[in-house]
Protein backbone atom coordinates (compact mmCIF):
# COMPACT_ATOMS: atom_id res chain seq x y z
CA UNK A 1 0.00 0.00 0.00
CA UNK A 2 1.92 3.44 -0.94
CA UNK A 3 1.65 6.06 1.00
CA UNK A 4 -1.36 8.17 -0.28
CA UNK A 5 -3.81 4.94 -0.32
CA UNK A 6 -2.64 4.91 3.48
CA UNK A 7 -3.68 8.80 3.76
CA UNK A 8 -6.62 8.02 2.03
CA UNK A 9 -8.14 5.14 4.07
CA UNK A 10 -7.17 7.53 7.15
CA UNK A 11 -9.03 10.60 5.94
CA UNK A 12 -12.18 8.01 5.05
CA UNK A 13 -12.12 6.24 8.25
CA UNK A 14 -12.20 9.73 9.93
CA UNK A 15 -14.81 10.85 7.71
CA UNK A 16 -17.24 7.88 8.17
CA UNK A 17 -16.42 8.27 11.81
CA UNK A 18 -17.15 11.99 12.17
CA UNK A 19 -20.24 11.21 9.45
CA UNK A 20 -22.02 8.43 12.43
CA UNK A 21 -21.15 10.50 14.95
CA UNK A 22 -23.23 13.24 13.62
CA UNK A 23 -26.62 11.59 13.23
CA UNK A 24 -26.17 9.56 16.56
CA UNK A 25 -24.52 11.95 19.35
CA UNK A 26 -26.92 13.05 21.70
CA UNK A 27 -25.92 16.45 22.47
CA UNK A 28 -26.39 19.24 18.97
CA UNK A 29 -23.67 20.95 19.76
CA UNK A 30 -21.43 17.06 19.63
CA UNK A 31 -22.73 16.39 16.47
CA UNK A 32 -22.52 19.86 15.02
CA UNK A 33 -18.86 19.72 15.68
CA UNK A 34 -18.61 16.06 14.29
CA UNK A 35 -20.25 17.61 11.36
CA UNK A 36 -17.49 20.56 11.13
CA UNK A 37 -14.77 17.37 11.80
CA UNK A 38 -16.66 15.88 8.20
CA UNK A 39 -16.02 18.95 6.53
CA UNK A 40 -12.58 19.22 7.22
CA UNK A 41 -12.06 15.76 6.22
CA UNK A 42 -13.65 15.57 2.97
CA UNK A 43 -11.50 18.88 2.50
CA UNK A 44 -8.61 16.80 2.74
CA UNK A 45 -10.05 14.16 0.31
CA UNK A 46 -10.04 16.59 -2.35
CA UNK A 47 -7.04 17.80 -1.85
CA UNK A 48 -5.57 14.58 -2.24
CA UNK A 49 -7.72 14.54 -5.96
CA UNK A 50 -5.94 17.65 -7.10
CA UNK A 51 -8.96 19.60 -6.03
CA UNK A 52 -7.15 22.21 -4.14
CA UNK A 53 -9.74 25.21 -4.87
CA UNK A 54 -12.91 23.40 -4.22
CA UNK A 55 -10.90 21.56 -0.82
CA UNK A 56 -10.12 25.30 -0.04
CA UNK A 57 -13.71 26.92 -0.72
CA UNK A 58 -14.78 24.35 1.75
CA UNK A 59 -13.24 24.62 4.65
CA UNK A 60 -13.49 28.88 4.00
CA UNK A 61 -17.45 28.37 3.32
CA UNK A 62 -18.44 25.56 5.58
CA UNK A 63 -16.11 25.10 8.19
CA UNK A 64 -15.17 28.80 8.22
CA UNK A 65 -18.65 30.75 8.47
CA UNK A 66 -21.60 28.13 8.05
CA UNK A 67 -20.91 25.97 11.12
CA UNK A 68 -19.54 29.02 13.09
CA UNK A 69 -23.22 30.46 12.76
CA UNK A 70 -24.79 26.88 13.04
CA UNK A 71 -22.82 26.54 15.98
CA UNK A 72 -23.97 29.85 17.87
CA UNK A 73 -28.00 29.15 16.92
CA UNK A 74 -27.22 25.41 18.53
CA UNK A 75 -25.29 26.81 21.34
CA UNK A 76 -28.20 29.16 22.14
CA UNK A 77 -30.95 26.53 21.69
CA UNK A 78 -32.75 25.02 24.99
CA UNK A 79 -32.82 21.61 23.15
CA UNK A 80 -34.95 18.86 25.02
CA UNK A 81 -33.50 16.07 23.67
CA UNK A 82 -36.80 13.41 24.90
CA UNK A 83 -39.04 15.62 22.87
CA UNK A 84 -36.66 15.27 19.84
CA UNK A 85 -36.65 11.82 20.06
CA UNK A 86 -40.59 10.89 20.48
CA UNK A 87 -41.37 11.37 16.62
CA UNK A 88 -38.33 8.63 15.84
CA UNK A 89 -40.37 6.06 14.72
CA UNK A 90 -43.11 8.20 12.85
CA UNK A 91 -40.15 9.81 10.59
CA UNK A 92 -38.54 6.74 10.13
CA UNK A 93 -40.40 4.79 7.44
CA UNK A 94 -40.12 8.63 5.41
CA UNK A 95 -36.23 8.91 6.72
CA UNK A 96 -34.83 5.60 5.35
CA UNK A 97 -36.96 5.98 2.07
CA UNK A 98 -35.04 9.34 1.67
CA UNK A 99 -31.87 7.85 2.79
CA UNK A 100 -31.76 4.69 0.31
CA UNK A 101 -32.78 6.69 -2.57
CA UNK A 102 -29.41 8.84 -1.76
CA UNK A 103 -27.32 5.47 -1.55
CA UNK A 104 -28.52 4.61 -4.98
CA UNK A 105 -27.89 8.36 -6.49
CA UNK A 106 -24.73 7.80 -4.98
CA UNK A 107 -23.98 4.41 -6.02
CA UNK A 108 -24.73 5.20 -9.65
CA UNK A 109 -22.46 8.06 -10.01
CA UNK A 110 -19.79 6.33 -8.08
CA UNK A 111 -20.13 3.12 -9.55
CA UNK A 112 -20.88 4.77 -13.49
CA UNK A 113 -17.34 2.80 -14.51
CA UNK A 114 -18.89 -0.46 -13.98
CA UNK A 115 -22.32 0.38 -15.78
CA UNK A 116 -20.19 1.59 -19.23
CA UNK A 117 -20.69 5.26 -18.79
CA UNK A 118 -18.41 7.27 -20.20
CA UNK A 119 -17.58 9.46 -17.53
CA UNK A 120 -15.66 12.60 -17.98
CA UNK A 121 -12.49 11.81 -15.58
CA UNK A 122 -10.61 15.45 -15.28
CA UNK A 123 -6.86 14.57 -15.44
CA UNK A 124 -4.61 17.33 -14.21
CA UNK A 125 -1.51 18.38 -15.85
CA UNK A 126 1.58 19.26 -14.04
CA UNK A 127 1.45 23.02 -13.30
CA UNK A 128 -1.68 24.02 -13.92
CA UNK A 129 -3.16 25.80 -10.95
CA UNK A 130 -7.03 25.10 -10.95
CA UNK A 131 -7.89 27.88 -8.83
CA UNK A 132 -6.74 30.03 -12.11
CA UNK A 133 -8.68 27.30 -14.49
CA UNK A 134 -12.18 27.66 -12.24
CA UNK A 135 -11.60 31.37 -12.15
CA UNK A 136 -11.25 31.89 -15.80
CA UNK A 137 -13.95 29.55 -16.80
CA UNK A 138 -16.41 30.94 -14.57
CA UNK A 139 -16.00 34.74 -16.00
CA UNK A 140 -16.19 33.08 -19.97
CA UNK A 141 -18.27 29.97 -20.13
CA UNK A 142 -20.08 29.56 -17.26
CA UNK A 143 -20.87 33.79 -16.80
CA UNK A 144 -24.59 33.52 -16.57
CA UNK A 145 -24.59 30.59 -14.32
CA UNK A 146 -22.61 32.60 -12.11
CA UNK A 147 -24.11 35.58 -12.38
CA UNK A 148 -27.35 34.21 -11.48
CA UNK A 149 -26.24 32.24 -8.67
CA UNK A 150 -24.67 36.29 -7.31
CA UNK A 151 -28.63 37.08 -7.93
CA UNK A 152 -30.17 34.12 -6.28
CA UNK A 153 -28.21 35.00 -3.18
CA UNK A 154 -28.58 38.74 -3.39
CA UNK A 155 -32.26 37.47 -3.29
CA UNK A 156 -31.78 35.05 -0.07
CA UNK A 157 -29.77 38.45 1.30
CA UNK A 158 -32.47 40.84 0.99
CA UNK A 159 -35.51 38.21 2.04
CA UNK A 160 -33.00 37.56 5.22
CA UNK A 161 -33.20 41.58 5.97
CA UNK A 162 -36.39 41.86 4.94
CA UNK A 163 -37.68 39.31 7.45
CA UNK A 164 -36.01 40.76 10.48
CA UNK A 165 -35.68 44.20 10.15
CA UNK A 166 -38.18 46.47 12.39
CA UNK A 167 -38.25 49.37 10.61
CA UNK A 168 -35.43 52.78 11.01
CA UNK A 169 -34.78 54.03 14.80
CA UNK A 170 -35.78 57.60 13.80
CA UNK A 171 -34.67 59.26 16.36
CA UNK A 172 -32.20 58.02 19.60
CA UNK A 173 -32.51 61.90 21.73
CA UNK A 174 -34.49 61.00 24.82
CA UNK A 175 -36.85 63.39 26.28
CA UNK A 176 -36.15 63.97 29.75
CA UNK A 177 -40.06 65.00 30.66
CA UNK A 178 -41.21 61.32 30.06
CA UNK A 179 -37.83 59.71 31.91
CA UNK A 180 -38.61 61.32 35.01
CA UNK A 181 -41.85 60.10 35.17
CA UNK A 182 -40.88 56.24 34.64
CA UNK A 183 -42.05 53.99 37.44
CA UNK A 184 -40.01 50.41 37.95
CA UNK A 185 -43.16 48.26 36.63
CA UNK A 186 -42.77 50.37 33.48
CA UNK A 187 -39.49 49.22 32.50
CA UNK A 188 -39.22 45.64 34.67
CA UNK A 189 -41.66 42.57 34.40
CA UNK A 190 -40.62 40.03 37.06
CA UNK A 191 -41.91 36.26 35.99
CA UNK A 192 -42.50 33.27 37.57
CA UNK A 193 -40.54 29.88 36.02
CA UNK A 194 -40.35 26.97 37.51
CA UNK A 195 -36.75 25.44 38.22
CA UNK A 196 -35.58 23.34 35.77
CA UNK A 197 -33.26 20.07 37.03
CA UNK A 198 -31.68 17.92 34.73
CA UNK B 1 23.42 23.15 1.51
CA UNK B 2 23.68 20.03 -0.80
CA UNK B 3 26.06 18.10 1.28
CA UNK B 4 23.59 18.41 4.04
CA UNK B 5 20.75 16.63 1.61
CA UNK B 6 23.07 14.08 0.43
CA UNK B 7 24.03 13.55 4.11
CA UNK B 8 20.10 13.16 4.92
CA UNK B 9 19.53 10.97 1.84
CA UNK B 10 22.38 8.46 3.21
CA UNK B 11 21.08 8.17 6.36
CA UNK B 12 17.58 7.99 6.23
CA UNK B 13 16.99 6.69 2.43
CA UNK B 14 13.40 7.21 1.31
CA UNK B 15 12.33 8.50 4.72
CA UNK B 16 14.79 11.41 4.76
CA UNK B 17 12.00 14.05 2.71
CA UNK B 18 9.61 13.06 6.01
CA UNK B 19 12.41 13.83 8.36
CA UNK B 20 13.79 17.10 6.31
CA UNK B 21 10.27 18.52 6.06
CA UNK B 22 9.83 17.86 10.11
CA UNK B 23 13.07 19.94 10.53
CA UNK B 24 11.82 22.78 8.45
CA UNK B 25 8.50 22.50 10.93
CA UNK B 26 10.97 22.69 13.63
CA UNK B 27 13.22 25.68 12.55
CA UNK B 28 10.13 27.51 11.92
CA UNK B 29 8.04 26.86 14.96
CA UNK B 30 11.18 27.16 17.61
CA UNK B 31 12.32 30.62 16.53
CA UNK B 32 8.26 31.39 16.76
CA UNK B 33 7.30 30.40 20.30
CA UNK B 34 10.70 32.22 21.11
CA UNK B 35 9.34 35.07 19.23
CA UNK B 36 6.04 35.03 20.81
CA UNK B 37 7.67 34.72 24.84
CA UNK B 38 9.92 37.88 23.74
CA UNK B 39 6.80 39.63 22.35
CA UNK B 40 5.25 39.41 25.34
CA UNK B 41 8.21 41.25 27.13
CA UNK B 42 8.49 43.32 24.07
CA UNK B 43 5.11 44.43 24.79
CA UNK B 44 5.67 44.75 28.75
CA UNK B 45 8.39 46.99 28.25
CA UNK B 46 6.84 49.13 25.72
CA UNK B 47 4.14 49.66 27.44
CA UNK B 48 6.21 50.33 30.57
CA UNK B 49 7.99 52.63 28.46
CA UNK B 50 4.77 54.53 27.02
CA UNK B 51 2.77 54.75 30.39
CA UNK B 52 6.35 56.31 32.35
CA UNK B 53 7.21 52.93 33.99
CA UNK B 54 9.82 50.20 33.75
CA UNK B 55 8.51 47.14 33.23
CA UNK B 56 9.73 43.88 33.82
CA UNK B 57 13.16 44.33 35.46
CA UNK B 58 13.88 41.94 38.38
CA UNK B 59 14.14 38.45 36.64
CA UNK B 60 17.69 38.12 34.55
CA UNK B 61 19.68 41.93 33.49
CA UNK B 62 16.90 43.79 31.55
CA UNK B 63 14.09 41.40 32.94
CA UNK B 64 15.44 39.37 30.25
CA UNK B 65 14.57 35.98 31.52
CA UNK B 66 11.30 36.99 32.42
CA UNK B 67 9.07 35.18 29.54
CA UNK B 68 10.75 31.60 30.76
CA UNK B 69 9.76 32.24 34.30
CA UNK B 70 6.15 33.07 33.09
CA UNK B 71 6.48 29.85 31.30
CA UNK B 72 7.76 27.92 33.66
CA UNK B 73 4.89 29.26 36.12
CA UNK B 74 2.43 28.47 33.76
CA UNK B 75 3.70 24.74 33.04
CA UNK B 76 3.48 23.87 36.96
CA UNK B 77 0.05 25.03 37.49
CA UNK B 78 -2.96 22.71 37.88
CA UNK B 79 -5.37 22.56 35.25
CA UNK B 80 -8.93 23.03 36.46
CA UNK B 81 -11.66 21.64 34.84
CA UNK B 82 -15.17 23.87 35.93
CA UNK B 83 -17.63 21.49 37.24
CA UNK B 84 -20.63 20.92 35.12
CA UNK B 85 -18.12 21.61 31.55
CA UNK B 86 -17.91 19.54 28.57
CA UNK B 87 -14.61 18.16 29.70
CA UNK B 88 -13.76 16.47 26.67
CA UNK B 89 -14.34 19.50 24.27
CA UNK B 90 -12.53 22.30 27.28
CA UNK B 91 -9.94 20.25 27.22
CA UNK B 92 -9.67 20.22 22.80
CA UNK B 93 -10.82 24.03 22.68
CA UNK B 94 -6.89 25.18 23.29
CA UNK B 95 -6.09 22.95 20.73
CA UNK B 96 -8.15 23.93 18.48
CA UNK B 97 -6.70 27.84 19.19
CA UNK B 98 -3.30 27.12 18.67
CA UNK B 99 -3.42 24.30 15.66
CA UNK B 100 -4.34 27.11 13.30
CA UNK B 101 -2.00 29.91 14.49
CA UNK B 102 0.49 27.55 13.70
CA UNK B 103 -0.33 25.79 10.69
CA UNK B 104 -0.70 28.95 9.13
CA UNK B 105 3.01 29.50 9.26
CA UNK B 106 3.23 26.66 6.12
CA UNK B 107 3.19 28.69 3.27
CA UNK B 108 4.20 31.45 4.89
CA UNK B 109 7.65 33.07 2.97
CA UNK B 110 10.11 34.68 4.65
CA UNK B 111 12.55 34.96 1.63
CA UNK B 112 11.77 33.87 -2.26
CA UNK B 113 12.95 30.38 -1.22
CA UNK B 114 13.12 30.36 3.03
CA UNK B 115 9.07 28.72 2.52
CA UNK B 116 7.81 25.19 3.92
CA UNK B 117 5.52 25.03 1.56
CA UNK B 118 5.28 27.29 -1.86
CA UNK B 119 1.97 26.56 -2.98
CA UNK B 120 0.12 27.76 -5.43
CA UNK B 121 -3.04 29.01 -3.71
CA UNK B 122 -1.34 30.26 -0.24
CA UNK B 123 -3.94 33.42 0.34
CA UNK B 124 -6.30 31.01 -0.13
CA UNK B 125 -4.97 28.88 2.29
CA UNK B 126 -4.46 31.30 4.80
CA UNK B 127 -7.49 32.49 4.75
CA UNK B 128 -8.97 28.65 5.16
CA UNK B 129 -7.01 27.67 7.71
CA UNK B 130 -7.32 31.74 9.92
CA UNK B 131 -10.87 31.14 9.78
CA UNK B 132 -10.62 28.01 11.76
CA UNK B 133 -9.14 30.16 14.76
CA UNK B 134 -12.61 31.05 15.98
CA UNK B 135 -13.43 27.82 16.89
CA UNK B 136 -11.32 27.37 20.10
CA UNK B 137 -13.11 30.95 21.10
CA UNK B 138 -16.35 29.62 21.09
CA UNK B 139 -16.01 26.14 21.70
CA UNK B 140 -13.80 27.20 25.18
CA UNK B 141 -16.84 29.74 25.78
CA UNK B 142 -19.53 27.07 25.74
CA UNK B 143 -18.15 23.95 27.23
CA UNK B 144 -16.47 25.97 30.31
CA UNK B 145 -20.39 26.46 31.48
CA UNK B 146 -19.58 29.84 32.82
CA UNK B 147 -21.94 33.09 32.12
CA UNK B 148 -19.18 35.63 31.57
CA UNK B 149 -17.03 32.77 29.12
CA UNK B 150 -20.09 31.85 27.04
CA UNK B 151 -20.40 36.06 26.75
CA UNK B 152 -16.82 36.27 25.62
CA UNK B 153 -17.29 33.71 23.22
CA UNK B 154 -20.53 35.09 21.51
CA UNK B 155 -18.50 38.46 21.38
CA UNK B 156 -15.71 37.27 19.57
CA UNK B 157 -17.22 35.18 17.62
CA UNK B 158 -19.36 37.55 16.17
CA UNK B 159 -16.72 40.06 16.20
CA UNK B 160 -14.16 37.33 14.24
CA UNK B 161 -16.47 36.56 11.66
CA UNK B 162 -17.50 40.48 10.66
CA UNK B 163 -13.76 41.02 10.58
CA UNK B 164 -13.33 38.44 8.31
CA UNK B 165 -15.09 39.83 5.50
CA UNK B 166 -13.21 42.89 5.04
CA UNK B 167 -9.85 41.62 5.79
CA UNK B 168 -10.81 39.06 2.76
CA UNK B 169 -11.66 42.13 0.30
CA UNK B 170 -8.77 44.35 1.49
CA UNK B 171 -7.15 40.36 0.22
CA UNK B 172 -8.93 40.96 -2.98
CA UNK B 173 -7.65 44.01 -4.02
CA UNK B 174 -3.72 42.64 -3.36
CA UNK B 175 -4.56 39.33 -5.72
CA UNK B 176 -6.00 41.52 -8.20
CA UNK B 177 -2.90 43.60 -8.97
CA UNK B 178 -0.78 40.89 -8.30
CA UNK B 179 -2.83 38.24 -10.44
CA UNK B 180 -1.55 35.84 -8.32
CA UNK B 181 -2.97 34.02 -5.31
CA UNK B 182 0.91 32.89 -3.96
CA UNK B 183 2.73 34.90 -1.86
CA UNK B 184 6.20 35.15 -3.24
CA UNK B 185 4.65 36.25 -6.54
CA UNK B 186 3.18 39.18 -4.76
CA UNK B 187 6.31 39.84 -3.06
CA UNK B 188 7.68 39.61 -6.92
CA UNK B 189 5.37 41.78 -8.44
CA UNK B 190 5.80 44.50 -5.72
CA UNK B 191 9.23 45.43 -6.70
CA UNK B 192 8.56 46.48 -10.69
CA UNK B 193 7.11 50.02 -11.74
CA UNK B 194 8.66 53.35 -11.59
CA UNK B 195 9.79 54.08 -8.62
CA UNK B 196 11.16 50.49 -8.13
CA UNK B 197 13.31 51.19 -11.08
CA UNK B 198 14.24 54.76 -9.91
CA UNK B 199 15.57 52.89 -6.48
CA UNK B 200 13.12 53.72 -4.03
CA UNK B 201 11.56 50.34 -3.97
CA UNK B 202 9.63 51.42 -1.04
CA UNK B 203 6.74 54.06 -3.12
CA UNK B 204 6.03 50.83 -5.32
CA UNK B 205 5.20 48.61 -2.24
CA UNK B 206 1.14 48.06 -1.98
CA UNK B 207 0.80 49.55 1.22
CA UNK B 208 1.06 53.15 -1.47
CA UNK B 209 -1.80 52.81 -4.03
CA UNK B 210 -3.47 50.43 -1.73
CA UNK B 211 -3.90 52.95 0.99
CA UNK B 212 -7.10 52.74 2.20
CA UNK B 213 -7.06 48.84 1.83
CA UNK B 214 -3.72 48.90 3.99
CA UNK B 215 -5.03 50.88 6.97
CA UNK B 216 -8.41 48.43 6.56
CA UNK B 217 -5.98 45.51 6.87
CA UNK B 218 -4.44 46.52 9.33
CA UNK B 219 -7.26 47.51 11.77
CA UNK B 220 -9.36 44.33 10.93
CA UNK B 221 -6.53 42.64 11.72
CA UNK B 222 -6.58 44.60 15.18
CA UNK B 223 -10.40 43.12 15.62
CA UNK B 224 -9.49 39.93 14.31
CA UNK B 225 -7.03 39.37 16.98
CA UNK B 226 -8.97 40.53 19.70
CA UNK B 227 -6.87 43.20 20.76
CA UNK B 228 -6.89 46.51 22.40
CA UNK B 229 -8.28 48.80 21.21
CA UNK B 230 -11.38 45.93 19.94
CA UNK B 231 -10.98 43.95 22.49
CA UNK B 232 -14.20 43.46 23.80
CA UNK B 233 -14.18 39.65 24.10
CA UNK B 234 -12.04 39.44 26.71
CA UNK B 235 -12.88 43.35 28.28
CA UNK B 236 -11.39 43.00 31.92
CA UNK B 237 -14.05 45.10 33.52
CA UNK B 238 -16.93 43.96 31.93
CA UNK B 239 -16.94 40.00 31.78
CA UNK B 240 -13.44 39.62 33.61
CA UNK B 241 -11.33 37.92 30.87
CA UNK B 242 -13.85 36.25 28.51
CA UNK B 243 -13.54 33.10 26.66
CA UNK B 244 -10.82 31.67 29.05
CA UNK B 245 -11.61 32.85 32.62
CA UNK B 246 -11.78 29.20 33.34
CA UNK B 247 -8.87 28.00 32.28
CA UNK B 248 -6.00 27.75 34.20
CA UNK B 249 -2.04 26.77 33.88
CA UNK B 250 -0.75 25.10 30.34
CA UNK B 251 -4.78 25.35 28.62
CA UNK B 252 -4.45 29.21 29.09
CA UNK B 253 -1.19 29.41 28.43
CA UNK B 254 -1.98 27.48 24.53
CA UNK B 255 -4.83 30.42 24.39
CA UNK B 256 -1.88 32.78 25.06
CA UNK B 257 0.76 31.28 22.88
CA UNK B 258 -2.14 31.20 19.88
CA UNK B 259 -2.83 34.56 20.11
CA UNK B 260 0.34 36.19 20.11
CA UNK B 261 1.60 33.46 17.63
CA UNK B 262 -1.59 35.02 15.28
CA UNK B 263 0.01 38.19 16.35
CA UNK B 264 3.43 37.49 14.61
CA UNK B 265 0.95 36.22 11.52
CA UNK B 266 -0.84 38.69 10.52
CA UNK B 267 2.32 41.37 11.59
CA UNK B 268 4.00 38.51 8.58
CA UNK B 269 1.14 38.75 6.01
CA UNK B 270 0.96 42.98 6.39
CA UNK B 271 4.47 42.79 5.63
CA UNK B 272 4.24 40.26 2.82
CA UNK B 273 1.15 41.61 1.59
CA UNK B 274 1.86 45.47 1.68
CA UNK B 275 5.34 45.85 2.64
CA UNK B 276 7.03 44.09 0.13
CA UNK B 277 8.34 41.30 2.39
CA UNK B 278 11.81 40.57 2.03
CA UNK B 279 12.19 43.66 -0.49
CA UNK B 280 14.76 46.17 0.44
CA UNK B 281 13.10 49.89 0.67
CA UNK B 282 15.83 51.06 -1.10
CA UNK B 283 17.89 50.38 -4.34
CA UNK B 284 21.33 50.42 -3.08
CA UNK B 285 20.77 47.79 -0.37
CA UNK B 286 20.02 44.34 -0.80
CA UNK B 287 16.96 42.50 -0.19
CA UNK B 288 17.11 39.54 2.50
CA UNK B 289 14.98 38.25 4.91
CA UNK B 290 16.05 40.91 7.54
CA UNK B 291 13.72 43.28 6.43
CA UNK B 292 11.07 40.61 6.47
CA UNK B 293 11.84 40.68 10.44
CA UNK B 294 12.53 44.35 10.26
CA UNK B 295 8.92 44.74 9.00
CA UNK B 296 7.27 42.69 11.30
CA UNK B 297 8.33 44.19 14.18
CA UNK B 298 7.33 47.45 13.32
CA UNK B 299 3.93 46.26 12.53
CA UNK B 300 4.12 44.46 15.62
CA UNK B 301 5.11 47.81 17.39
CA UNK B 302 2.24 49.47 15.77
CA UNK B 303 -0.39 46.77 18.03
CA UNK B 304 1.30 47.60 20.85
CA UNK B 305 1.46 50.92 20.62
CA UNK B 306 -2.37 50.89 19.68
CA UNK B 307 -3.42 49.42 22.97
CA UNK B 308 -1.42 51.97 24.86
CA UNK B 309 -2.79 54.32 22.86
CA UNK B 310 -6.28 54.04 22.46
CA UNK B 311 -9.31 53.45 25.03
CA UNK B 312 -11.47 50.04 24.16
CA UNK B 313 -14.28 50.30 21.60
CA UNK B 314 -18.04 49.85 22.54
CA UNK B 315 -19.52 46.95 21.09
CA UNK B 316 -22.06 48.60 19.05
CA UNK B 317 -19.54 50.57 17.85
CA UNK B 318 -17.15 47.85 16.84
CA UNK B 319 -19.74 46.15 14.66
CA UNK B 320 -20.77 49.28 12.75
CA UNK B 321 -17.39 50.01 12.25
CA UNK B 322 -16.99 46.58 10.24
CA UNK B 323 -20.44 46.46 8.37
CA UNK B 324 -21.39 49.84 7.34
CA UNK B 325 -17.49 51.47 7.22
CA UNK B 326 -15.13 48.82 6.01
CA UNK B 327 -17.29 46.83 3.85
CA UNK B 328 -18.91 49.62 1.49
CA UNK B 329 -15.18 51.17 1.55
CA UNK B 330 -13.82 47.42 0.13
CA UNK B 331 -16.45 47.46 -2.49
CA UNK B 332 -15.69 50.35 -3.77
CA UNK B 333 -12.17 50.09 -3.64
CA UNK B 334 -12.03 46.78 -5.52
CA UNK B 335 -14.43 48.65 -8.15
CA UNK B 336 -11.46 51.30 -8.48
CA UNK B 337 -8.76 49.48 -8.61
CA UNK B 338 -10.79 46.98 -11.29
CA UNK B 339 -11.43 50.18 -13.24
CA UNK B 340 -7.88 51.85 -13.08
CA UNK B 341 -6.73 48.37 -14.29
CA UNK B 342 -8.04 48.54 -17.51
CA UNK B 343 -7.45 52.57 -17.87
CA UNK B 344 -4.17 53.19 -19.73
CA UNK B 345 -3.21 54.57 -16.05
CA UNK B 346 -2.71 51.33 -14.63
CA UNK B 347 0.83 50.65 -13.08
CA UNK B 348 0.74 47.39 -12.49
CA UNK B 349 1.37 45.82 -16.34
Amino acid sequence: MDFQTAVFFFLSAILIFAALRVITARNPVYAALHLMLAFFTTGGIWLMLQAEFLAIALIVVYVGAVMVLFLFVVMMLDINIDRIREGFWRYLPLGAVLGLLMVLEMGLVLGSKYFQVPLAEATVPAGVSNTREIGALLVTDYVLPFELAAVILLVGMIAAVVLTFRGVKKSKISNPNTQVFVKAKDRIRVLQMPVEKD
Amino acid sequence: MDAVMNFGQGIFGGAWIAVWTLLKIVLIVAPLMLGVAYLTYFERKVIGFMQQRIGPNRVGPLGLIQPIADGLKLLLKEIIVPSGSSKAVFIIAPMLAIAPALAAWAVVPFTDTLVLANIDASLLYILAITSMGVYGVILSGWASNSKYAFLGAMRSAAQMVSYEIAMGFALITVLMIAGSLNFVEIVNGQNKGMFADMGLGFLSWNWLPLLPMFLVYLISGTAELNRAPFDIAEGESEIVAGFHVEYSGMAFALFFLAEYANMILVAALTSILFLGGWLSPVGFLPDGIWWMFAKMSFVLFLFLWFRATFPRYRYDLLMRLGWKVFLPLCFFWVIIVGVWMITPLNIWN
